[in-house]
């Protein structure tokens, strides 16, 4: 359902604003997100002045300095910070993206503003909810599955099969593309989204997978697979460069010719 | 409580979409090629007022084009308007009760607008 405004409990207030540091030449503000669902209350702008000097190239090690250095009570997701795990997924800049790939310098603006991936309930600062989105990666059934009896030794496959999986298998499934898509704003709960269509298209086209028909069964639904109209902000978000948004015009291709 | 598993998968796939994915796209190819038409006829016979129009109407070669017209585009806005309900409305009552008034509200428009067609046209012609 569309939300215009942000509900009453999540309206952002003002928060802090730390102290400049002293003798720092190359100043940056960073405009974090802070909610604490034990102190209670509504989220918060807190503002962390940066000596630039000091910091790595990337926003996770602005965050890391924030952690480390100023405030230790701010919480986010990060793990392998080389674009591999999809933890630091986040709103920088008003996108979304991985912190650990994105340069603070990249980002236009006096004030940087960091936030959680938008419209998906928050644990905690930068922490959201993802229960509901790797439930609907699970529900596209992400394996190989097949009738015939295994192989001996291995499911072969050619090299131009192969290559029919570029483009999909790098997903990192940070949820950067779902959260950026209005449709799954509007219908989160219903609507896939362009990750876990993504991964259904990838396993939709391996060679080597016998349930197609199957797949598009559980897709067949006005909500599930047709909320998408290629609005495109997932192919535009994605941290991998990658389309969401051509894959699933792909099944949409599936679709029809299996009718027509 | 559910799981969200259990949310995710609903009521199941309902089976249905892509047959509204074809007709919406067959929709505006048909548009695509009676509007320009529409446009071009129409400014040409603009000009000689309401007379000029209701020869205009009454030649066949223009009311079929134009109850085609009519058909495709009000089909067309019908399947659009269903989208568009049901992204915006998430509740279930209300989004069924707008999805049966934008079908209703369709067909009082074709009906309407191909029987005006239709009296020009027959009374000239028949």
């Amino acid at each position: 359902m569309v939300e215009l405004t942000l509900p009453k409990n999540s309206k952002i207030g003002k928060g802090k604003v730390w102290p400049k540091p002293e003798g720092a030449t190359n100043l940056r503000a960073f405009k974090v997100y802070r909610y604490s669902p034990e102190a209670g209350g509504n989220p918060r702008w807190d503002t962390y002045w940066l000596d630039m000097d000091k910091c790595g190239p990337m926003v996770l090690d602005v965050l890391l300095y924030i952690k480390n250095k100023i405030d230790p009570t701010l919480a986010f997701r990060r793990s392998c910070r080389e674009g591999i795990c999809g933890s630091c997924a986040m709103n920088i800049g008003g996108n979304n993206t991985i912190a650990c790939t994105k340069g603070w310098d990249e980002v236009a603006g006096n004030t940087i503003s960091i936030a959680p991936l938008p419209h998906l309930p928050v644990v905690r600062d930068l922490i959201p909810d993802l229960t509901n989105f790797y439930a609907q990666h699970a529900y596209v059934q992400p394996y190989l599955k097949t009738d015939t009896p295994e192989p001996e030794k291995e499911w072969q496959q050619s090299p131009e099969d192969r290559d029919e999986l570029d483009g999909m298998y790098e997903c990192i499934l940070c949820a950067s593309c779902s959260t950026s898509c209005p449709s799954y704003w509007w219908n989160g709960d219903k609507y896939l989204g362009p990750a876990a269509l993504l991964q259904a298209y990838r396993w939709l086209i391996d060679s080597r997978d016998e349930a197609t028909g199957e797949r598009l069964d559980d897709l067949e639904d006005p909500f599930k697979l047709y909320r998408c109209h290629t609005i495109m902000n997932c192919a535009q978000v994605c941290p991998k460069g990658l389309n969401p948004a051509k894959a699933i015009a792909k099944i949409k291709h599936m679709m029809v010719e299996r009718v027509v | 409580m559910t799981t969200s598993t259990k949310s995710v998968r609903g009521l199941g796939a309902a089976g249905s979409g892509t047959q509204h994915h074809i007709r919406q796209r067959v929709s505006a190819l048909a548009l695509l090629i009676l509007v320009p038409w529409f446009l071009y006829s129409v400014t040409s016979a603009m000009g000689a007022g309401y007379e000029g129009a209701l020869a205009w109407m009454s030649k066949t070669y223009n009311a079929v084009p134009l109850i085609l017209l009519i058909s495709a585009a009000l089909y067309h806005m019908r399947l659009g308007m269903e989208v568009v309900i049901e992204d915006y409305i998430g509740k279930t009552g209300t989004r069924q009760a707008l999805l049966i008034l934008n079908a209703f509200v369709v067909l009082v428009m074709f009906v309407a607008a191909t029987l005006a067609v239709l009296g020009v046209w027959l009374g000239t012609n028949v």
